[in-house]
């Protein structure tokens, strides 16, 4: 029996247990819509495209399934283009299905046409532009297999708007078949007794864990691993929340804005063991001046991450979970107290600090978040200051509880994500805290947020500028603040008020004490506004062309 | 800086030209000569790249097109025994008196003419890059009207190949 291709479409997304679809329609898509109209998979219908691909990022990130987003051709496919971008620098496993123009009217500047798997070529693991219906299913099967396996990342499929009115006999295939696509899972033998000996000889380790520990699921692995060895745990961004904050191994982040602990720990290990992380720019500083005494291991799925920016001692390619299930048994426990006792006095020595005074400090707002939920929740944030904030005094327990824009920096992306995260966790408390630039570029979202019931808290740190620009102002342009501080805000209560969400605004650390504990607690969603002061900057920071350990204060 | 040739299989898919060429050009790597054409399988291609760099350049070149789905197999056939050649054809300035001069200089190089024009000869000629360079820089001082190279193709000497191996169904193939 022959059905439609955009039947099959939606068929092949139930196949994959898909259950959530975040999009918007228009005229090239329609034909996906129609056959969405039958189908029992919920559509969450955003007000923007760029709001459907960052909620299905925040839902892939928390639930750890493929998210899946749909616009149309042309704009809808173009608003879509920053959301795919961010996917991929995170590694985060979507697909997306855009709508195109008929195969006939391709490549003639027709209405609403635009080459998306052109534009879409450097941002995306892989994209198809489907002229064939007969490939829809494997095309789609593929395009799955290819988003959440290896290191994951996001897959577009263009579907021109004749074929998806095409009819096909349709039988989804069972298996992936892509000669040139096979990672490796199981790290090699030989170089994991290698890693267990060097470990065996280490006298001063420190784990450096990345993104690919949330990806890959080993965050139980991880603990085992640090406990075993002894060894202080690291986090980069994206890995935060993959190894328990509070826990005495625990250094924090490192980095750009990294604890000083974790960042003096870096320069006087003897052995680095880089696991899921990709040396990045923000993570290494001054090039020449990272780890220097450290031999380095580094464990990633991905070949191409390793060698790309640091020389590594011992690679191995593999995927974390499963490397550190192998390396486990080979460890012997060694007795490391020297080398924990220097950790501890460096936390001692340098714990992240900042001056409370009379008015309401961010770092005390997030602290106090903390305070509340004690990782019992899902943080999401968006892009700036606010986001090192929540990155160094949230402690995160649990992976999967952080959603963030890492390697893109994408302001914007919290609202939408927290919307995604809200729906890929009912029932579970879901607060975004951003800031008052980032709101602004996805506030339409609060309508979306309104019309699903979500019951999201956003947390705006409002220090009426753009903090993290004005910021990098203030050091390296002399002071000179050009286009960060805003003349005019919104009232963001009356904002609230004009969607039906419940207002806040705390000026005072009373203020916060007294009301943040409620104003989380009450069910429905809530806007609330904290004024800041402007001139608070992100405390250590890291100078252009200094090493990681030569971090100044500027609190 | 050593010259690296790879020799990259990959699905005969529309777009794959794009993916290789964008993924120099957004990563920095230069090609020297890229050269593409259908193996003996019709779904399979062969692109025969070259490229300058050191050891780290050519791994990191290596490593991200195996990212590319439709990069199916890459050699580096510069590690091993290989041959390698390249077409060239070259449109001369050839008053009839100096017919006789271009086309003895272009027999040393085994180049032969394709195409006689009044005050023009063509040759084609094959052979590795020296080879080439040195056909050209022979006929430069009689005035090189045009010139066209197809780029170097090359092959493992030997028994060795650079090949799918075993009969994969073609990606989609119903089962």
């Amino acid at each position: 029996m022959e059905i439609k291709v955009a039947d099959a479409l939606v068929q092949c997304l139930e196949r994959e247990n898909v259950e959530v679809i975040f999009g918007y329609p228009g005229g090239a898509i329609l034909p996906v819509y129609d056959s969405l109209y039958h189908s029992k998979i919920k559509h969450v219908l955003v007000r923007h495209e760029q709001g459907a691909v960052h909620a299905a990022d925040g839902y892939a990130r928390v639930t750890g399934k493929v998210g899946v987003c749909v616009a149309t051709s042309g704009p809808g496919a173009t608003n879509l283009v920053t959301g795919i971008a961010n996917a991929y620098m995170d590694s985060i496993p979507i697909v997306i299905f855009t709508g195109q123009v008929s195969t006939s009217q391709i490549g003639t500047d027709s209405f609403q046409e635009v080459d998306i798997t052109g534009i879409t070529m450097p941002i995306t693991k892989h994209n198809y532009l489907l002229k064939d219906p007969m490939k829809l299913p494997a095309v789609i099967k593929n395009a799955f297999h290819i988003a959440s396996t290896g290191r994951p990342g996001p897959v577009l499929i263009d579907v021109p708007r004749d074929v998806a009115n095409m009819t096909i006999p349709f039988k989804y295939p069972a298996n992936v078949r892509l000669r040139g696509y096979r990672p490796t899972y199981k790290g090699h033998p030989s170089k994991i007794k290698e890693i267990a000996a060097l470990i065996g000889k280490a006298k001063r380790p420190v784990i450096y864990a990345g993104g690919g520990i949330i990806s890959s699921n080993a965050s139980e692995e991880l603990l085992q691993f640090a406990e075993a060895i002894s060894a202080p745990v690291t986090n980069t961004f994206m890995g935060l929340a993959g190894f328990p904050g509070e826990h005495p191994l625990s250094l924090g982040m490192l980095g750009l804005h990294g604890t000083r602990s974790a960042n003096m720990a870096i320069s006087e290990c003897d052995l680095l063991i880089g696991l899921g992380a990709r040396f990045d720019d923000r993570v290494v500083g001054n090039i020449n001046k990272f780890a220097q005494q450290a031999t380095v291991i580094h464990v990633d799925i991905d070949p191409a991450e390793i060698g790309k920016v640091v020389a590594t001692n011992v690679p191995l390619v593999g995927d974390v979970k499963l490397v550190l299930k192998s390396l486990l048994p080979l460890i012997e426990k060694i007795d490391r107290s020297q080398w924990m006792e220097r950790i501890e006095e460096l936390k001692q020595q340098y714990p992240l600090t900042y001056c409370r005074g009379e008015a309401l400090k961010p770092q005390f707002v997030v602290e106090q978040l903390w305070n509340c939920t004690r990782g019992e929740a899902i943080i999401v944030t968006d892009v700036g200051q606010h986001q090192m904030w929540v990155a160094q005094y949230y402690r995160f327990k649990y992976p999967r509880t952080l959603v963030s824009s890492g390697g893109l920096g994408c302001m914007g992306f919290g609202l939408p994500a927290a919307l995604g995260a809200s729906i890929a966790a009912p029932g579970k408390p879901v607060i975004l805290v951003t800031g008052d630039g980032s709101i602004q570029m996805t506030m339409q979202e609060l309508g979306t947020m309104m019309e699903q019931g979500l019951a999201v808290k956003i947390i705006i740190l409002n220090n009426y500028a753009l903090g993290m620009v004005r910021q990098l102002q203030e050091f390296y342009c002399e002071g000179r603040y050009m286009s960060v501080n805003f003349k005019f805000h919104p009232d963001f209560e009356l904002l609230a008020k004009a969607y039906g969400i419940q207002g806040y605004t705390f000026r005072t650390e009373e203020d916060v004490i007294k009301h943040l504990p409620e104003a989380l607690a009450k069910p429905g969603p809530a806007i609330i506004n904290c004024i800041v002061p402007v001139d608070e900057n992100v405390s250590p920071m890291v100078m252009a062309g200094q090493g990681i350990h030569e971090a100044i204060d500027c609190g | 800086m050593e010259k690296h040739t790879l020799s990259v299989l990959v699905e005969n898919n529309p777009g794959v030209l794009t993916r290789v060429a964008g993924l120099f050009a957004r990563r920095g790597f230069n090609i020297d000569s890229l050269a593409v054409g259908r193996t003996d399988r019709s779904d399979v291609s062969r692109m025969t790249i070259v490229v300058e760099g050191d050891k780290a350049l050519i791994e990191q070149v290596t490593k991200q097109l195996h990212k590319l789905i439709d990069v199916i197999k890459i050699s580096n056939i510069t590690e091993d025994e290989y041959v390698d050649r390249e077409l060239v054809m070259v449109k001369v300035s050839a008053e009839p008196s100096q017919r006789v001069e271009i086309i003895n200089i272009a027999g040393i190089f085994r180049a032969r003419v394709v195409d006689l024009g009044r005050k023009t000869l063509t040759f084609e000629c094959t052979g590795t890059e020296g080879k080439i360079t040195a056909l050209e820089e022979s006929l430069r001082p009689y005035g090189i009207k045009e010139l066209v190279r197809t780029g170097k193709i090359a092959m493992l000497r030997g028994s060795k190949a650079v090949s799918v191996g075993g009969a994969w169904p073609r990606e989609g193939d119903d089962e």
